[in-house]
């Protein structure tokens, strides 16, 4: 077995294991209130018989997964530098609230009228969270406190712009928005593209920032592991105390990271307010930022990884609807994936400690002449990854996940 | 008289009584690393017994051995005669030993009650019974004259007092011996003489006493015998009422020198780095460094010596730019970088070897490439604009392994793999890479084995050689007389003396390094 696949194996095995308890649990859990785990399980795989209804539902997954994706990216970049970023909801909530109102408030040409929503997006998320770094460094406020108080600020703050100076809808609406952005300031979908392939037309649009989505993670990729910046950045999270004294300024870092992590956050709200609502109101999709906590963990922190978790979670997701159809309790979804998260927190500590093990070992026996020398001649394994602590979101080798 | 090399000499006691503690042949290795080696001793029951030696002799990894917070591989524990074999501190405690750890470990918002129970609460009905833990305090308090007030907040009570509130918590768990962990380290004289009258209160009472310390006159007032602990292993017994400090430190530190004594100085007169009057404190604004002066000419090692804790630390952070200066600058090739941060000064030529490898020299959970990168993430071959660049820092990392004998699979090894001298040489290598002008050394060949020893010393007499000015911070005076072209004693933050190091013997160095001797003595 090659390095490279034996690393890669290394690093699946914990999340995989993980997603194999879960689904056991879940079953038990399933059939503890009186359905059919198989069954459930079934209607959960089942995408719909046409083809037109299958790549519909390949398109809501997608969808589901872009923001998913773009939220466990902006956990993961303030997790790999040591900072528990709890704040990402009321981060995206803010942004899309104000980057919605910009966005109807003006009439720019079409390219241009989108970038301005992303800028102030991405503006009003980095300012957010920069508030919680600020804090940290200045007065040493714990980033878990400030971002989970600055969510409730958040989330009040919203309503009332919602309610009052932003509010868009009609009076006696049902449900309360802003205006809507014109036609200019959408993100067309990616239909054409599917129905080139030779695929059926879905129903919904597939949203078009799925390629901003991918642009994003491809620059956080390169940001983490390839640069300087990202170097310093982990290396803060992987020991602040080294950092420092190989002049990493930490108290900079924590500023720079968070607004990074912030600017990401708020794009979270964009493929759902420029693919398919257009307005913020009562109804937008809430829960995102938590939900990203989730994806970042079990996709380890590395964007191949939490892509994939990502896509775990719409798909989850979607789920719940079909099994509604079936009557069976939706809530399924929800318990898979939390024992899911669970599973994975346990799985990835215990894969640490092996690749810990193994690594010792493999020093041990790679220096003759000592005191300790090795007891057995155990294959040196190149470079196992070194697992994830969960505090740290601390990396093993994903650099050679992605390549 | 001090016997040295011949541990059983000092205890031909002929009364058949148990001793309190025995330790045969203790031999306790961690990766790469043998921390105690056939370590022998023997503490009689209803004595004060000393174990003195220097930091990193190995005196804390013999107690953790002897209250069970690891298992020694190979070797016998004696408590009373009988052979144990502790499992965890609970075991030993059962056993009737108890620790006085150095750092305190006390629940401030508790009373002294609450602290001395806590773990082991006496109950009744399964009530706390508050009672009887008063009752029994204040029996131990007034039997050792502990003067507890079990009342009082411990956040309320000065060092002194905290420390009889742990002295207290392990004599209400039964012990019959006691280690204190360097219990003077936090105390000041007054305070001290109280401690010492306590500790004679337990002795009458017949209790044991194991004294850890490296402070020699104290050991001399307190002890009625004394082990001397060197690079992990027992070199002697003393008695301390025919012993001098003189005698005890030429146990402590080891008469051989390392080094071949041939030295042909090979100091320029360029100054590479000049400190002028530098001054830093610390959190209650007590000087740590009292208005240093000191300059290091190229070529020039300057050994710093002092028992730890003594501002060498800070002293070295203060060079790196790690900690602000309260007064005085900082000078790099004439150049004043007081203002600088720590990665300018590591782009003007600063290598740093940091004391603590695992805190400040790598990234443990990162392979060996990335630590190549740590320190010199701005400077090629590493570093190519604001990329990384991963060929380069593989390949040069292959490079230091090989030139600096780094034993390790390879450059993508994970770092914590490495035993502790493999990840020392990858250092040294690594800071050597860059061509500094000055390198801060603090304590380069701590906890490495004897083989990477002799190696980092080539290599920094080789710098030296060709130009480098070496900051050399060590607790091993064999490796700072061997290796300074100067030496300075740092005593409570002050350079106190100025040496030569080719005179000087280690006896001599550790008198000034304890105070013993004034700088009237200095030559």
């Amino acid at each position: 077995m090659s390095g490279l696949a034996r690393r890669l194996g290394l690093s699946l095995l914990g999340p995989v294991l993980a997603v194999l308890v879960a689904l056991v649990i879940s079953a038990v859990v399933i059939a503890l209130i009186g359905e059919d785990p198989i069954e459930a399980f079934r209607v959960m795989v089942d995408l719909g018989d046409s083809p037109s209804q299958q790549v519909q539902s390949i398109v809501v997954v997608l969808n589901r997964a872009v923001p998913l994706f773009l939220a466990g990216l902006a956990v993961a970049v303030a997790f790999r530098m040591g900072l528990f970023n709890i704040g990402v909801e009321g981060q995206y909530r803010m942004a899309t609230i104000l980057a919605a109102a910009a966005g109807a408030a003006v009439a720019l040409p079409g390219p241009l009228h989108v970038l301005l929503v992303v800028v102030v997006a991405m503006v009003v998320g980095a300012v957010w969270a920069g508030i919680v770094g600020v804090l940290k460094v200045t007065r040493g406020v714990s980033e878990v406190i400030s971002s989970i108080m600055l969510n409730f600020i958040a989330l009040g703050l919203a309503s009332f712009l919602l309610t009052g100076p932003l509010r868009g809808s009609p009076p006696g609406a049902s449900i309360v928005t802003t205006s809507e952005i014109p036609e200019s300031g959408r993100v067309p979908s990616l239909n054409g593209l599917l129905t080139a392939l030779g695929l059926a037309a879905p129903r919904s649009g597939l949203y078009g920032f799925l390629v901003v989505a991918v642009v994003v993670g491809v620059v956080v990729a390169v940001l983490l592991q390839r640069t300087r910046f990202g170097f310093d950045l982990r290396a803060t999270g992987l020991s602040p105390s080294a950092a420092t004294a190989s002049g990493v300024d930490a108290r900079g870092m924590v500023v720079k990271t968070m607004l990074i992590s912030g600017g990401i956050a708020g794009l979270i709200g964009l493929p759902d307010l420029l693919g398919s609502q257009y307005d913020y109101g009562t109804e937008f999709t809430a829960g995102l930022g938590f939900l990203g906590i989730a994806v970042a963990l079990l996709g380890r922190s590395t964007p191949v990884g939490i892509a994939l978790a990502a896509l775990l979670f719409a798909f989850l997701d979607r789920a719940a609807l079909p099994l509604q159809f079936a009557d069976i309790p939706s809530s399924v979804v929800t318990i898979i994936q939390g024992t899911i998260v669970l599973a994975v927190v346990i799985a990835n500590e215990i894969a640490r400690r092996l690749a810990l093990r193994s690594a010792e070992r493999a020093g041990a026996s790679a220096g003759p002449g000592r005191d300790a020398g090795g007891d057995d001649g155990a294959p040196p394994p190149p470079g196992p990854d070194g697992g994830q602590r969960v505090r740290t979101g601390a990396p093993g080798t994903p650099e050679d996940v992605q390549a | 008289m001090a016997s040295a090399d011949s541990p059983a000499d000092g205890h031909g006691s002929a009364d058949d009584v148990p001793l309190a503690v025995e330790l045969r042949g203790i031999t306790k290795r961690f990766p790469g690393v043998v921390a105690n080696r056939d370590i022998e001793l023997r503490v009689r029951r209803g004595e004060v017994h000393a174990v003195v030696g220097e930091n990193g002799a190995g005196k804390s990894t013999l107690m953790k051995t002897l209250y069970g917070e690891h298992r020694p591989d190979e070797g016998q524990i004696l408590v009373d005669g009988r052979e144990v074999a502790f499992r965890s501190p609970a075991d030993a405690i059962a056993a009737g030993i108890g620790m006085v750890h150095q750092h305190f470990m006390l629940a401030d918002n508790f009373t002294v009650l609450e602290n001395i129970v806590l773990g082991s609460e006496p109950t009744r009905a399964g009530r706390l019974d508050l009672a009887e833990a008063r009752r029994r305090i204040t029996d131990i308090s007034d039997r050792y004259s502990l003067g507890l007030r079990p009342d009082a907040l411990v956040e309320d009570l000065g060092v002194g007092d905290r420390q009889r509130v742990e002295i207290a918590k392990v004599l209400y768990r039964d012990a019959r011996t006691l280690i204190l962990d360097e219990p003077t380290a936090v105390l000041v004289p007054q305070e001290v003489d109280e401690l010492f009258a306590n500790l004679a209160e337990l002795k009458r009472e017949g209790l044991t006493v194991i004294f850890i310390s490296h402070k020699l006159d104290e050991v001399r007032r307190v002890a009625d015998s004394i082990t001397v602990i060197r690079r992990g292993t027992t070199v002697g017994t003393a008695d301390p009422r025919t012993t001098t400090a003189r005698q005890l430190a030429e146990l402590m530190v080891g008469a051989e020198l390392p080094s071949p004594e041939v030295r042909t100085s090979t100091v320029r007169e360029v100054p590479v780095l000049q400190m002028v009057g530098v001054t830093v404190t610390d959190a209650g604004r007590r000087p740590v460094v009292d208005d240093v002066t000191l300059t290091v000419r190229e070529g020039e090692v300057v050994g710093i010596a002092g028992v730890e804790g003594n501002g060498q630390a800070e002293l070295v952070d203060a060079i790196m730019g790690l900690r602000p200066l309260t007064a005085g600058s900082v000078l790099l090739g004439g150049e004043d970088v007081t203002g600088w941060s720590t990665r300018v000064r590591r782009e003007g030529g600063v290598g740093f070897i940091p004391e603590d490898r695992h805190r400040q020299g790598m990234l443990l959970d990162a392979p060996l490439w990335e630590n190549r990168i740590l320190g010199h993430q701005t400077r090629p071959p590493a570093v190519r604009g604001t990329f990384i660049d991963r060929r380069g820092a593989r390949a040069d990392t292959a490079r230091i392994m090989r030139e600096y004998d780094v034993r390790a699979p390879g450059p993508d090894t994970l770092a914590v793999a490495l035993s502790g001298g493999n990840q020392q040489k990858l250092i040294v290598g690594r800071e050597m890479s860059a061509k500094p002008r000055l390198l801060v050394a603090a304590h380069p060949t701590r906890g490495v084995d004897v083989g990477a020893q002799a190696v980092i010393w080539e290599l920094l007499k080789d710098a030296r050689a060709e130009g480098l000015g070496i900051v050399l911070i060590s607790a091993d005076l064999d490796e700072l007389i061997g290796l300074s072209d100067t030496l300075h004693v740092m005593l409570r933050g002050r350079l106190v003396a100025s040496l030569d190091p080719r005179r000087v013997t280690p006896e001599e160095l550790g008198g000034h390094m304890t105070g013993a001797r004034t700088t009237a003595g200095a030559a």
